[in-house]
């Protein structure tokens, strides 16, 4: 189980003084459990993501994962993030450690090894719909290929914990339902826990088990959702808008802001 | 200021949005980097300026006294003699090995300190000064003090030409380094990579266009200057060799081993660095 208890973060703004992005947050995830953390801009999501995922150790607080700090952590970022001068395969097994398999057979011979990490990363990236470029620097794919790149290289060690600051924004709805399915389908394969930022209510309504949601800086957890639509579930499906309408009813307070910039978001496209 | 320096200049390819390699300087890449020419036209060209530098030459030849511009033919027949009685081969070597052991301290040693002024700003204040005055010490200042200092041997004599070209190599690792990418180091360390990893598949990749610059312009300038630190303490090597051309006024000599030795540069730069670039840099589509 992850364990999050920031009792307070603050790094000097523009200015140089300090500004407090999160304070007094509390915020647990179980085992294999699917959590979106919603909240307005500025809320202090990616700073949260940072501190989990160890870019950002300068906190009073404490995060620990079965006791320690969480150490076995896919991370997915906002842009594909990925090493411009690797071929895709590359890419996935830049990232790859040993001794992660089904098998899990101990003592393997360095090369057997690296040759399990080479079918295990080009077996996920088959299931990414990535076969036909494999060997493909990244400047010559599509957004959405790099973003499944991106997922793939977060999969690649089946890690306990995966981390994602809205790795599906800026891409056309069908792309980024696409991925949201093939995120599901390997979170529900390798069983992580997942903390997912995002600052779209409907995506996270169509992933999470539970949102959380923050309030605006500094940033703490002021309604905590579980979500009990049955899954496979679906960004624009009926389900999934008739919670975010009930929801928009119950709480016009808390998401007001929030369902604004949705709203303005989803007018654009 | 250091982007002055190096004469940096963009290159005309597609860059990623915030790298910004220096190209290396034109004398040094004739074409090289030309995108989109069909390679056979390329090479009819070049083919075509080697012929009419040769005719210029010849014609210069026969209208000069042939003592002052010896032609062509002259010098190539010389070149051919002073293979045959091995004299040119063994002086090249000799200073060909002197450019090499040169060249690679001054690339490791620049680099180094590139790498570690573009990452901590205290010690790239400390030491932005010296590297000013590192830069605008003429050379023969450097040479004439590393003899004096450490007498007249080889050590000095690399020595010597390695603080000339170590200061130009750190600006332009230094520049690289600055330009590193943040983001993809934070991929590194939220995946836990090795200092090791990181360092060589995450952090390097992203300075072999500026170490890639640093090597052409060094190069040309270090086999240039190696013929003068011969030239002023060595009895043998190339510079040497010039200098008693020189007392003899043989000027077939001169030209003969400066058209070996000009051909030498050309080959490893087209054999050696351009390839290596288009390996390390064929990521860029």
């Amino acid at each position: 189980m992850l364990e999050i208890r920031i009792d307070r973060k603050c790094y000097p703004d523009r200015g140089g003084r300090p500004h407090v992005a999160l304070s007094g947050l509390n915020l647990a995830v179980q085992r294999g459990e699917f959590v979106c953390v919603v909240g307005p801009s500025g809320c202090g999501k990616s700073t949260l993501l940072n501190i989990v995922g160890g870019l950002d150790r300068e906190l009073d607080g404490r995060v620990t994962m079965n006791g320690a700090f969480p150490e076995d952590v896919g991370f997915m970022f906002q842009e594909p993030r990925l090493m411009p001068w690797m071929s895709v395969l590359d890419n996935v097994l830049l990232v790859a450690r040993e001794g992660v398999s089904e098998g899990g057979s101990g003592a393997v011979a360095p090369e057997g090894a690296a040759e399990r990490q080479r079918e295990r990363a080009i077996a996920l990236l088959q299931a990414m719909e990535l076969e036909d470029v494999l060997d493909a620097f990244p400047a010559r794919l599509s957004g959405g290929m790099m973003r499944r790149v991106a997922l793939a290289r977060a999969f690649i060690n089946e890690p306990e914990l995966l981390l994602m600051d809205e790795p599906f924004v800026s891409l056309d709805s069908p792309t980024a339902n696409r991925l949201r399915e093939m995120l599901v389908a390997q979170w529900q394969r390798c069983g992580a826990s997942v903390l997912f930022v995002t600052h779209d209510l409907r995506e996270a309504l169509a992933l999470a088990d539970r949102v959380c949601f923050l309030s605006a800086a500094p940033g703490r957890v002021v309604l905590d959702l579980a979500v009990e639509l049955p899954r496979p579930r679906d960004a624009d499906a009926q389900a999934v808008d008739r919670l975010y309408q009930a929801l928009l009813a119950r709480h016009p307070e808390l998401l007001g802001g929030l369902a604004r910039s949705v709203e303005t978001k989803g007018a654009a496209q | 200021m250091s982007g002055k320096r190096t004469a940096a200049v963009q290159p005309p390819v597609p860059m990623m949005a915030r790298s910004h390699p220096p190209a290396t300087h034109a004398a040094n890449s004739p074409g090289g980097r030309g995108a989109g020419r069909s390679p056979g036209r390329d090479g009819w060209l070049r083919l075509a300026s080697l012929a009419a530098f040769v005719l210029l030459w010849q014609l210069g030849a026969m209208l000069a006294d042939s003592r002052t511009l010896p032609d062509p033919l002259t010098v190539l027949a010389r070149i051919v003699d002073e293979t045959v009685s091995l004299s040119l081969p063994g002086h090249l070597a000799v200073t060909l090995g002197r450019v090499v052991v040169a060249f690679a301290a001054a690339m490791l040693i620049g680099a180094l300190f590139g790498m570690a002024m573009g990452r901590w700003r205290s010690l790239d204040a400390f030491f932005d000064a010296w590297l000013v005055l590192g830069l605008n010490i003429p050379a023969l200042v450097t040479i004439i003090l590393c003899y004096v200092w450490f007498g007249l041997n080889d050590w000095a004599a690399i020595l010597a030409v390695a603080i000339n070209k170590i200061p130009t190599v750190i600006v332009t690792v230094r520049e690289g380094a600055r330009a590193v990418d943040p983001k993809l180091l934070d991929v590194a360390r939220a995946y836990r990579l090795s200092r090791r990893t990181t360092f060589v598949r995450v952090y390097l990749p992203q300075l072999v266009p500026y170490l890639m610059a640093a090597a052409r312009s060094g190069l040309s300038l270090i086999w240039k200057i190696v013929l003068v630190v011969e030239l002023l303490g060595r009895s043998e090597g190339v510079g040497f060799q010039l200098n008693v051309f020189f007392q003899f006024f043989d000027i077939t000599g001169i030209l003969a081993y400066t058209l070996a030795f000009a051909a030498v540069v050309l080959v490893v730069e087209a054999w050696l660095l351009r390839p290596l670039e288009r390996r390390l840099t064929g990521w860029r589509v």
